[in-house]
């Protein structure tokens, strides 16, 4: 079971240095709160909604996009730390090792995807305390449809980590990976439907919304939080499922084709 | 028996020869260096017998088991410090190395039992549970040299393991290899670009250049082979050609704006060689470096370069588009 113990080896590295990055777990925090309470509660007093969501204010409308939302920075941007290890030796010295690449990359899936799960386990309690405290009516978080968003988050969040995974096995440096996670990040979060609901869009801007994946994993996460969702859930979770597996497999590819 | 037969090994980057159809045999229990200017194609070597880069053409076999077919046998063979540090700064020396036992898939009391070895070895018992990042760098390099021991390989290789050491971190270091040699009879492949790293390890060693093994011997070999020490002498006006007629005087040349001697014995010989210069500004006596080796084998000096690489490796990782 030699290979157990390496996948091992990789999450316990990821999930020890995540522990003791304290500032990378605060800002993680930090950051989707402001956005609920500053655009949620800015923009919010601008905006009411009519039909399926007419009972539901802005904040608690964007609450499943801000979880995406770390999801997709926390997780791309995971990508990085593969940049950073080539830098330094690192890599190598997990390359060198006798193990299967195949294998090297499942270990950095599961550490990142525990990293981001735990911000967003974070994130839900903080949402449940909202919701208690009535400043997200219209939410329902309990255990199962808690459960049953994690589900969906999980995938998501593993396809995100392997996007970040790819573009960290492509790239030399960190500066260069920035600048290029960036440029996916914005239009995925954008285009998403995370800020507005995406029934009477302008038609130019649909088929860019239908065509990005976290669309249907916003839709999934809305529709089971808050009974609201525009496409069949159980057809959001299997298009999001596609979009893990596709991402698992070019990542297994790019890891093979890793050069150092 | 050879434990690394090196076989036609090339690595071609566009019409750059990195290593140039190498053939190499290196024996059980040898120290072995592999000497040479930066971007000679030594790092790279490295990098394909321990299957971290795939040859152009040629192989080699490691432990009887060929590097290319073969990787993950050879991977369990070897054992490797690189050039730049490969630890995690936020880990624990401890957290490091047991890092390596996992990804070695060494059972947990071995493990355990290793570590606690190694630790002792390198001296770092009682920094153990410090974060890597508080470590010195010779600190950190010792530690290194630990953790790829420590799954008890039948090659290990170093490379360059004292760049950008002070002198007092590089003698430990070279103690612990000696020690290491000593103790548990491994083979030891060296890279470097130190003379006196060299002499002071290897058994035997090479000098690569271009990809090519430029000559082959003992430490001694060698520099018996350039014939003595350097003597270099700064003066205006001064000729060359007058210190030809002296016997022990084994060979003249102009660098930059000096001459340069190579004098046997030249501690003996240095005031006569002043009569003969007559009024000199500066003069400097040396023993024989790799840069005088390298410049008698190849009859020109060693191409300019920082300790990060020469032109050839910077070439080389635009290339792979580092």
């Amino acid at each position: 079971m030699s290979e157990l113990k390496g996948i091992y080896a990789l999450w316990y590295r990821e999930f020890k240095v995540f522990l003791r990055e304290r500032s990378r777990i605060i800002s993680s925090i930090v950051n989707p709160i402001l956005w609920l309470l500053i655009i949620g509660g800015g923009l919010g007093s601008a905006v009411s909604f009519s039909g399926a969501f007419k009972d539901i204010n802005y904040q608690t409308f964007i609450y499943p996009g801000i979880l995406i939302q770390t999801a997709l920075f926390s997780s791309i941007f995971f990508g990085v730390y593969i940049v950073w290890d080539k830098k330094i030796d690192f890599l190598k010295e997990v390359l060198v090792a006798p193990m299967r690449r195949t294998s090297i990359f499942i270990g950095k899936i599961i550490g990142g995807s525990t990293d981001t799960l735990l911000q967003i386990i974070i994130l839900l309690v903080i949402g449940f305390a909202f919701m208690v405290g009535g400043i997200m009516p219209g939410l329902h978080l309990n255990i199962i449809s808690v459960l049953v968003s994690l589900a969906f988050l999980l995938v998501t969040t593993v396809g995100l980590v392997s996007i970040g995974l790819i573009l960290g096995s492509q790239m030399e440096s960190p500066e260069g990976f920035q600048f290029i996670s960036s440029f996916l990040i914005f239009p995925l979060f954008f285009l998403s439907g995370a800020l507005f609901p995406i029934t009477n869009l302008p038609s130019w801007l649909s088929p860019f919304i239908l065509v990005n994946p976290i669309t249907y994993s916003v839709d999934g996460v809305r529709g089971i939080m808050m009974g609201v969702s525009q496409f069949n859930i159980a057809f959001d979770f299997v298009i999001v499922c596609l979009f893990a597996v596709i991402m698992i497999l070019i990542g297994t590819y790019a890891f093979k084709k890793m050069k150092i | 028996m050879n434990i690394i037969e090196i076989k036609n090994l090339t690595k071609k980057y566009n019409d750059l020869n990195a290593v140039d159809n190498l053939n190499l045999q290196i024996g059980e229990g040898e120290i072995f260096g592999l000497l040479g200017p930066n971007g000679a194609g030594k790092t790279t070597t490295l990098l394909m017998l321990t299957t971290l880069k795939q040859p152009t053409s040629g192989t080699a076999t490691i432990n009887n088991f060929d590097i290319i077919k073969q990787p993950g046998k050879v991977r369990k063979s070897i054992g490797i410090v690189f050039q730049d540090p490969s630890s995690d700064e936020i880990l624990t020396g401890y957290e490091n190395l047991k890092l390596h036992g996992w990804l070695y898939d060494m059972p947990d009391d071995l493990r355990e039992q290793r570590i606690k070895e190694v630790l002792e070895l390198v001296d770092l018992t009682d920094r153990k549970d410090d974060r890597i990042k508080k470590y010195s760098g010779g600190m950190r390099r010792r530690l290194e040299l630990a953790r790829g021991l420590m799954h008890h390989p039948k090659v290990l290789f170093l490379d360059e393991p004292t760049l950008g050491l002070d002198p007092q971190s590089r003698d430990v270091i070279w103690k612990y290899i000696e020690k290491l040699a000593k103790e548990k009879n491994m083979t030891i492949i060296i890279t470097t670009h130190y003379m006196d790293e060299a002499d002071k390890l290897c058994n035997r060693l090479a000098i690569i250049d271009h990809g090519k093994i430029v000559v082959m011997g003992t430490p001694k070999e060698l520099k018996k082979e350039v014939g003595g020490d350097i003597i270099r002498l700064k003066a205006e006006n001064l000729d060359g050609e007058v210190f030809k007629k002296l016997k022990y005087v084994k060979n003249v040349s102009k660098c930059d704006s000096e001459i340069c001697l190579t004098v046997e014995d030249g501690n003996k010989h240095l005031q006569e060689i002043l009569k003969v210069a007559g009024k000199v500004d500066s003069v400097e006596i040396r023993s024989p470096t790799l840069d005088d080796v390298f410049l008698h084998y190849t009859g020109r000096g060693m191409r300019e370069g920082s300790p990060e690489g020469s032109w050839a490796d910077k070439a080389m990782s635009v290339r792979s588009g580092k």
